[in-house]
């Protein structure tokens, strides 16, 4: 059994909350400059060039890169091998969160739903944190990060399809969600998609699908191909950056499959706006 | 074809009636904040003839609710925040003489209409751009509604502060015409 010190999961959340505030990924950056090369429209190449130098302050002057700093996201997956020394890992994680969006200046945006009043005095500042928890074999703890802006959030959608509608039911609904959605969640985006499961394991995974780099290639080259379609897709709708027109409203297109019932075909498109920021660490 | 153009607020009837849809515009001076909250309650004062909190003719409004600032800077990061929720209340605030208003996304038909009516624009900022943004605001003073935290008004100075023309005063939108131009249809 190996024995991690509670602090030490603290730090290493705290750390990456801060450097993913103000460092925009390098996946994204050099997906952003490869599509403000190919944009047609001078408009949307102009935001793009925008975004960029906005990434480029940020990481210079240690600047929150957009004001919606989002909700903390954690993907985690926890060796059984490990334990963790002087307190519970879900705590730690929320208490590293606490900390790296208060020593960033990052925004506290966590809210009770009705009343809308701020947590951050009663729950904590930007808390909860939104975990996901698998356990897997060896010693260690792998934790994938992302801050999950509200704006993207808002025109993600997830639908049951009957097994009949296949990936061509697929396709069409992917491009009715981001062709309603047009400049709203700030193109270019990048859209996740779960595909399979049951309801909510669709939409878990269509989150995940964000946390994997723009750029890279799915291992099933059935579903590699799939991604490569709707990306041309959903770019021939015209949104273009910040819906102001052009050839470039998504820079990639993911998709995670499952197995699910035989009566059934879940689909959920969640979205992730142009500042995608998420990172991945092993401690 | 689109033009640049530097402006310097407040802004008149000649200043907007220039503007098409697509240009690009770098505005100077002063700016004032006001998200849903603060909207809600700057209509009101509108509608009931009471004392505004800054001169309204002219004025160029910013849909915003920025990070905290860092000891010393006197603002955080500051893009613009979704336009529709003020959707209800800009019209208002046409009609008694503001030009300009500053936000991401698409806007209502009543709003559009407004702008025709009253020579007013919609101008988009780059969201997500919070870091450059902020940077073009030299000072920030919270000038009506401190207990609304982030969604007080404030009362900004800008200089070349980076904007598109989203609705112009001729109903024009940037938004709908950019996308007819490059959508690929089967």
């Amino acid at each position: 059994m190996r024995e991690i010190a509670y602090e030490d999961v603290v730090k290493a959340v705290r750390d990456i909350i801060l450097h993913c505030g103000t460092d925009l990924p390098q996946d994204t950056y050099d997906a952003l400059k490869e599509a403000m090369e190919k944009e047609k429209s001078p408009v949307s190449k102009e935001v793009i060039r925008q975004i960029l130098e906005n990434a480029d302050i940020a990481k210079d002057e240690k600047r929150p890169l957009c004001q919606d700093t989002g909700l903390a996201v954690f993907f985690v997956k926890v060796g059984d091998e490990v334990k963790i020394k002087g307190g519970l890992l879900k705590d730690a994680i929320n208490e590293g969160t606490e900390q790296g969006y208060k020593d960033g200046y990052l925004r506290a945006s966590t809210c009770e739903p009705f009343t809308r009043a701020n947590l951050k005095d009663t729950v904590g500042y930007n808390l909860p944190a939104i975990i996901h928890f698998d356990l897997v074999a060896g010693d260690k703890i792998d934790i994938e990060y992302a801050a999950k802006g509200g704006g993207s959030e808002n025109v993600s959608r997830a639908r049951v399809f009957p097994p009949a509608a296949g990936k061509e039911g697929i396709i069409e609904y992917v491009k009715e969600v981001i062709s309603d959605a047009g400049g709203n969640p700030c193109p270019p985006i990048t859209v996740g998609i779960g595909i399979g499961g049951t309801f909510e394991k669709a939409a878990i995974s269509s989150k995940h699908a964000l946390f994997r780099d723009i750029g890279s290639v799915n291992e099933d080259p059935e579903m590699a191909e799939m991604e490569q379609t709707i990306l041309d897709e959903v770019n021939k709708l015209g949104i273009g950056a910040m819906g102001m027109g052009g050839t470039k409203t998504a820079l990639a297109v993911h998709i995670e499959s499952n197995p699910c019932h035989i009566a059934s075909l879940p689909v959920s498109v969640n979205v992730q706006c142009h500042s995608s920021r998420h990172t991945h660490i092993t401690i | 074809m689109a033009k640049e153009y530097y402006l310097t607020t407040p802004l008149t009837s000649e200043d907007t009636r220039q503007l098409k849809s697509g240009d690009i515009v770098y505005i100077s001076g002063i700016i004032y904040t006001a998200r849903d909250a603060a909207h809600k309650r700057l209509v009101e004062l509108l509608e009931k003839g009471e004392e505004f909190p800054f001169d309204i003719e002219g004025s160029v409004i910013y849909f915003v609710g920025p990070t905290p600032p860092k000891p010393g800077d006197p603002i955080g990061s500051a893009g613009p925040t979704t336009s529709y929720r003020m959707d209800s209340y800009s019209p208002t605030m046409l009609e008694y003489g503001s030009k300009g208003m500053i936000g991401k996304g698409r806007r209502s038909q009543e709003v559009k209409d407004a702008c025709k009516i009253y020579d007013g624009i919609y101008f988009g900022a780059t969201g997500g751009a919070g870091a450059l943004l902020g940077k073009k605001i030299k000072s920030a003073e919270v000038i009506a509604y401190p207990e609304l935290g982030p969604e007080a008004v404030r009362k900004l100075e800008v200089e070349n502060f980076p904007v598109t023309v989203i609705n112009d005063t001729y109903g024009n939108d940037l938004y709908q015409m950019g996308r007819e131009m490059y959508e690929v249809k089967e």
